[in-house]
């Protein structure tokens, strides 16, 4: 049986006159597409085992404007980002961490200039300070000796300069890390970025998405790791058009760590 | 009768300096076409990442081969500029190797540029390879047909015939200098002199101490010293004249990157790369609409455009990239929509950008500086169907080895679509809609957000 998951949102604690150690940015696809919806348990079951105290916006979060801002659409990015950078700074909040490179970026690089200063970090980076911090504890139990490559997304590697964190969290798996050619600042996009992930693709002869999947599967991994819901989106479709999606699996960083650590 | 010699040289040098002085002058001109832009801060920064990636070519030696055999190119262009210091002195002073009077220094400088020069016709003569023998698929782009591709094959080869007459005449040198040496200069005395005061009087060593790679070629030189001087003459005339000529070929090439590389690289973009700019005059308008009360910025300054149409709109910086572009196709080569057949090549954004800038420079020199035509960058030269093909991976910022941001002008470009022309494909324009009506791209409810919770 799941236990069941204590979220507790902004707006609960404001009333209890808590404050959150940190601000759990979830993102649309985490609250939205099912499968994101998975990472995002995971990300608060690590949250909880290692005692964090976090919080989440629930219903009052809203688009970072990142789509929008990637497509051109400068506008509806403000508007998004100066509601949100209200009602950030009317909790007073100091640190976020988001399950998504997208978000991520966007509060941490494009709120600033609109009157959003926060501390922000990725859900990887945060599990690695748990991790070193002895909050939580992993063994490699479930993934030893499993082959696990790991794919770059592509704001959080080459857009933020974040290649570490990710992979210092599978070296604890125990498991066999395998790179692919095009790997960290020269690791190839899933197709999803700059609001792909919302339109058809351009006149092709390949979708980017496949170009991606076959790299991984050259490798014959059991699992392709990432760090987006898009790109995890992207290779999962890949991989099923593929017919590999018996032997590969798609997890996120924050799933794996879960699974190994027994949430 | 021997200053003309001289005289004739010092017009064409003057000559030549002035006309590439006033065509980079137009090129300036075009270049600050564009959007003001303050690029003032972390000066120690910059000069640091230029001294690593302009001058230390850290990001050409991604690409070993490539970026070693460019190495050999650029060390060769850097180096051997003390030599053509040397011939422009004795251009219009009508000396003979000015410089000899440095002694062993002057030894291991020739004998460097030899080397140097062996290795820029090796490097050219590779590079000529790859692009019209082995084909590499970065040279065979569509947007290289044409002017692109003759342009490339016109700097590798003069490369190669300024470097060959260069130890040519170093050659027919060697040899009349030890003829010098050996006969006390009973035909050429000045060359006597020469010798005498390059090899020493006493000096055992051969001519092939001093020209290390060109004593090789001796052999395939006539030994009459009359036809020797004038072979030394030609070739020297030769190499200066192709020199002043391809220094005045720059500003119409691909070529000009050699001087634009560098205050490119100073000028990066220091932010991480995931970080957009900021529109400010969306700014003002954003709050005006969230707050009404506020007050809207006075300004006499017409409201800018948002995003860009044509290159006037870009900013100095993006306009100065596309100048310093040498069209290596690094960017192209790494862009997934371009590996998977799409329209789009980050190559091309820069060439567009570029060709546009000239096209309308062009219509200013002709017409004065107010002149317009019906044309734009955005559908004239790149099409929508480019734009939309991005996925604004960075990969293209991350190859170039002079850091010039392709991405930045694409997305400028997709504004002025999107904003100005309401003109983004349905599937966005649906996606607009739904994060403005329920705050996520999809169409889901708000009230809905944290249901996964007991999912």
């Amino acid at each position: 049986m799941e236990k069941e998951l204590v979220v507790p949102t902004m707006a609960e604690c404001l009333a209890k006159g808590e404050v959150p150690e940190i601000l759990f940015w979830v993102g649309c696809a985490g609250s939205f597409d099912d499968r994101a919806k998975i990472i995002t348990k995971a990300i608060v079951r690590i949250l909880t085992k290692a005692e964090v105290k976090f919080a989440v916006l629930g219903t009052e979060e809203s688009c970072t404007g990142d789509p929008a801002k990637r497509a051109g659409n400068e506008f509806l990015f403000q508007m998004q980002a100066m509601t949100n950078i209200q009602l950030l700074n009317g909790y007073e909040v100091k640190k976020i961490v988001t399950g998504c490179p997208h978000c991520f970026n966007t509060l941490k690089n494009e709120y600033p200039e609109l009157g959003g200063n926060f501390e922000v970090i990725h859900h990887t980076q945060l599990i690695q300070q748990l991790l070193d911090s002895g909050r939580i504890k992993v063994e490699g139990g479930n993934f030893s000796g499993k082959k696990i490559t790991f794919h770059d997304p592509c704001y959080l590697g080459r857009g933020n300069d974040v290649y570490e964190a990710p992979r210092a969290l599978l070296g604890k798996l125990d498991a066999a890390l395998v790179e692919m050619k095009r790997s960290r600042a020269n690791g190839l996009c899933c197709g999803a970025g700059g609001a792909q992930m919302f339109k058809e693709a351009e006149k092709d002869n390949k979708e980017v998405n496949i170009e991606r999947t076959e790299e991984a599967l050259e490798l014959q991994p059991q699992v392709i790791a990432t760090g987006c819901p898009f790109c995890m989106t992207m290779l999962r479709d890949g991989v099923k058009l593929k017919e590999q999606d018996q032997a590969t699996e798609v997890l996120d960083v924050a799933e794996l760590i879960a699974k190994a650590a027994d949430l | 009768m021997n200053w003309i010699d001289n005289l004739i040289f010092c017009v064409l040098l003057a000559g030549g300096i002035y006309w590439f002085a006033r065509n980079a002058q137009k090129i300036r001109r075009n270049i600050l076409l564009g959007r003001a832009l303050d690029i003032s801060d972390n000066l120690n920064e910059r000069w640091k990442l230029m001294a690593k990636v302009a001058i230390g070519q850290s990001k050409m030696v991604v690409r070993p081969v490539a970026g070693i055999l460019h190495i050999f190119v650029y060390l060769g262009f850097i180096i051997i500029n003390i030599e053509v210091l040397e011939i422009i002195i004795d251009g219009i002073f009508g000396t003979h190797r000015i410089f000899a009077f440095m002694g062993y220094f002057y030894y291991l400088l020739i004998a460097s540029f030899e080397f140097l020069a062996l290795l820029v016709i090796l490097g050219c003569a590779i590079f000529l390879i790859r692009r019209y023998v082995l084909k590499l698929k970065r040279f065979m782009n569509k947007e290289l047909e044409g002017w692109p591709r003759n342009d490339a094959a016109i700097i590798l080869t003069t490369e190669i015939v300024l470097m060959s007459a260069f130890l040519i005449m170093n050659a027919a040198d060697g040899v009349m200098m030890s003829y010098g040496k050996l006969s006390g200069g009973i035909l050429l005395p000045e060359f006597a002199e020469a010798a005498t005061k390059i090899f020493g009087e006493q000096s055992q060593a051969g001519k092939g101490l001093y020209f290390p790679v060109s004593a090789y070629l001796t052999g395939f030189l006539p030994s009459n010293p009359i036809a020797l001087h004038y072979i030394e003459r030609v070739c020297w005339w030769f190499h200066i004249l192709g020199i002043i000529a391809f220094l005045n070929y720059i500003p119409y090439s691909k070529h000009f990157h050699i001087l634009l590389a560098f205050p490119t690289v100073f000028y990066s973009n220091l932010k991480p790369k995931g970080k957009f700019s900021n529109l400010e005059s969306v700014t003002n308008e954003v709050k005006l609409m969230l707050d009404p009360s506020a007050v809207p910025p006075v300004s006499d300054a017409p409201p800018a455009k948002f995003g860009a149409k044509d290159v006037p709109d870009l900013s100095w910086k993006q306009l100065m990239d596309a100048y310093s572009c040498t069209e290596c196709g690094r960017c192209t080569s790494n862009c997934p929509a371009n590996q998977t057949g799409k329209l789009l090549s980050p190559r091309k954004i820069m060439m567009d950008t570029r060709d546009r800038m000239e096209e309308l420079g062009k219509g200013i020199d002709k017409n004065g500086v107010n002149y317009s035509d019906s044309k734009a960058l955005v559908g004239d030269y790149i099409t929508a169907e480019e734009l939309w093909a991005c996925t604004t991976c960075n990969a293209c910022t991350e190859s170039c080895p002079i850091n010039i941001d392709p991405l930045s002008i694409i997305i400028d470009l997709r504004r002025y679509l999107v904003m100005e022309q309401s003109d983004a494909p349905a599937a966005l324009n649906a996606m607009f809609t739904n994060i403005e009506n329920n705050g996520a791209p999809w169409q889901f409810s708000p009230a809905d957000r944290l249901n996964w919770k007991n999912e």
